[in-house]
């Protein structure tokens, strides 16, 4: 019990990384129809971002303020820092290709992720980096005789509230209903007054921003990153996104979440599925595409003519 | 009396086939304006054209006296342009609500909240049955709903001018009926200008203070309603042909 128990948090915790980084592809998804490739990079880039941050920053913030205001700072570091990214990836690899179509966009977003990934390398070279573990706090909390790592109990509930508030912006808020306008009919939401640009700018400038921030959670969390992690971590992602329904934010959340309980549980249960934990995430991705196509939450309204 | 739309002598291709070969027609304050033709004629080009969606190859558009291209399409609807396009267009899973608020987007910094909550009574009033659905996913609307419901949406921003697209087309004859006793409603109580493209030239007829009939993306025939029906031409083509149906008619 007190296994599964443990178990089920890391795979929540996991989960919420997953959750994050499917948030930024369902939305450029819904809006673009793009599969963005390079986001699975910038989550990369917003790993190492955060490790900088923590490396070089955080003895100052955490000499004066304490060890969580080190670590809350490298999150907002990140996805600040990736949002600025964003925008720049729009500007340089996107927007010059709207007009072309979609399948250049989707090379432009391909060369893109080639680009960042070995720019990563360049920067910060191949090997793997530590997050430092003196910077990472170890505290734990006690619960029903369970210990609980602080760290991931903060992650978990920073994740949740971050996506809750991006589900009340695209759900709840005037520009969410444009954002969702935008996604379902361009043309008629640009006769609406509504600024298609202003909208995809959003969409590629808070994708990676969320995913930027599970970057610094995951360094955190496993501790050790590299340049190419960004390619597995945008396929598990991705698959969340399927699973959760492409397209929906609470559909990116659920399958997020879920991704990261299976998977965690099967590796947990079966002997020797640590080394199949990848395999697993496929095999969800082959059976949802088989059985619901549309994902858990991505359910069609018939139109009616 | 002013004139709010003038299209001057404007030509638009689709690659190598010229959809409008040169049109001319111009939209006066608190008027109906009837624009009729067969398929393929070029009308729907037409209120592309205008609403900036489509380039022009020849000509302009001016709007109040203001050259349409010195906006971008987006920010029409602020200047008092709506376009009410075919097919409906409506977004099917966000709500009636929502799609209809969102027709107040262009004018979001010019609507206070009060004045929003007029403007949506306003719109329930005219169509009664959108209050009863509002709640509802759009996408579960039947076909004649949805039309109202665009229709709704075209009006709520209080345009000075709105283009509107085949709004009977595929609907059930009461449907029809309702949508014109609306239009009919806006122009006479808030002098809503209209540029009403039409295959029901019939409908189209009686509502309109002036027409033009497009012919292959030009203008063939332009006039005030009560001359065009009696035009033999007019009668054959499109108001169901002389013979035995005309008598039944």
């Amino acid at each position: 019990m007190r296994v599964f128990f443990e178990q089920l948090v890391n795979g929540v915790t996991v989960g919420s990384f997953y959750a994050l980084v499917a948030l930024g592809y369902s939305m450029v998804y819904g809006v673009m129809k793009l599969i963005n490739f390079a986001h699975g990079d910038l989550f990369t880039l917003g790993s190492y971002l955060g490790y900088t941050f923590l490396v070089w920053g955080a003895a100052w913030i955490t000499e004066r303020a304490g060890l969580w205001w080190g670590v809350l700072g490298a999150i907002l570091f990140a996805f600040l820092a990736n949002a600025g990214a964003g925008i720049l990836v729009e500007r340089v690899a996107y927007r010059p290709v709207y007009r072309a179509g979609r399948l250049p966009l989707v090379v432009s977003a391909l060369g893109m992720s080639i680009f960042l990934q070995n720019a990563i390398m360049a920067v910060w070279g191949p090997r793997f980096q530590v997050y430092p573990s003196d910077l990472v706090p170890v505290a734990s909390l006690r619960f029903l005789g369970l210990s609980l790592p602080l760290l991931k109990v903060v992650i978990l509930f920073l994740s949740l509230g971050v996506m809750f508030v991006m589900y009340w912006i695209v759900e709840k808020t005037e520009f969410g209903a444009a954002v969702r306008a935008t996604a379902l009919d361009r043309e008629m939401a640009t006769l609406l007054g509504i600024d298609v640009q202003r909208v995809i700018l959003f969409v590629f400038t808070l994708g990676p921003a969320l995913g930027g921030m599970a970057g610094v959670m995951n360094g955190m969390y496993y501790r050790s990153i590299q340049f190419s992690m960004g390619w597995n971590y945008g396929l598990k992602a991705f698959t969340a996104t399927i699973l959760g329904g492409i397209g929906n934010i609470p559909g990116a959340m659920v399958g997020g979440v879920l991704l990261g309980v299976i998977e965690t549980l099967l590796a947990g249960y079966i002997p020797g599925g640590g080394a199949w934990k990848d395999g697993f995430t496929f095999l969800i991705l082959i059976l949802v595409l088989i059985f619901r196509p549309t994902g858990i939450l991505g359910e069609k309204v018939a139109e009616k003519v | 009396m002013g004139v709010l739309l003038e299209v001057e002598d404007i030509r638009v291709s689709y690659g190598a086939v010229e959809a409008l070969r040169g049109v001319t027609l111009r939209l006066k304050e608190k008027e109906i304006v009837a624009v009729l033709g067969a398929n393929g004629a070029g009308k729907t080009t037409l209120l592309r054209a205008i609403s900036g969606l489509l380039p022009l190859v020849q000509g302009k558009v001016l709007f109040c006296g203001r050259d349409i291209r010195s906006f971008a399409p987006f920010e029409l609807l602020r200047q008092g342009l709506a376009h009410v396009p075919e097919g409906r267009r409506i977004f099917p899973t966000l709500t009636v609500e929502e799609n209809l608020l969102l027709g107040l987007y262009g004018v979001r910094h010019l609507v206070s909240d009060a004045e929003r909550k007029k403007r949506k009574e306003w719109i329930f009033e005219l169509f009664p049955v959108l209050r009863e659905r509002r709640r509802q996913l759009a996408g579960t609307l039947s076909g004649g709903e949805q039309q109202m419901l665009a229709i709704g949406r075209g009006l709520i921003s209080r345009p000075k001018v709105v283009l509107m697209d085949e709004p009977s087309l595929g609907l059930a004859p009461r449907v029809v009926q309702e949508i014109f006793r609306v239009i009919r409603q806006i122009h006479e109580e808030e002098g809503v200008s209209l540029l009403l493209v039409e295959q029901n030239a019939r409908k189209a007829l009686s509502v309109a203070n002036y027409a033009y009939i497009l012919e292959n993306g030009r203008v063939a025939l332009e006039g005030k309603p009560q001359d065009l029906v009696h035009d033999e031409r007019v009668r054959s083509a499109y108001l169901g042909g002389s013979g035995i149906r005309q008598r039944l008619l």
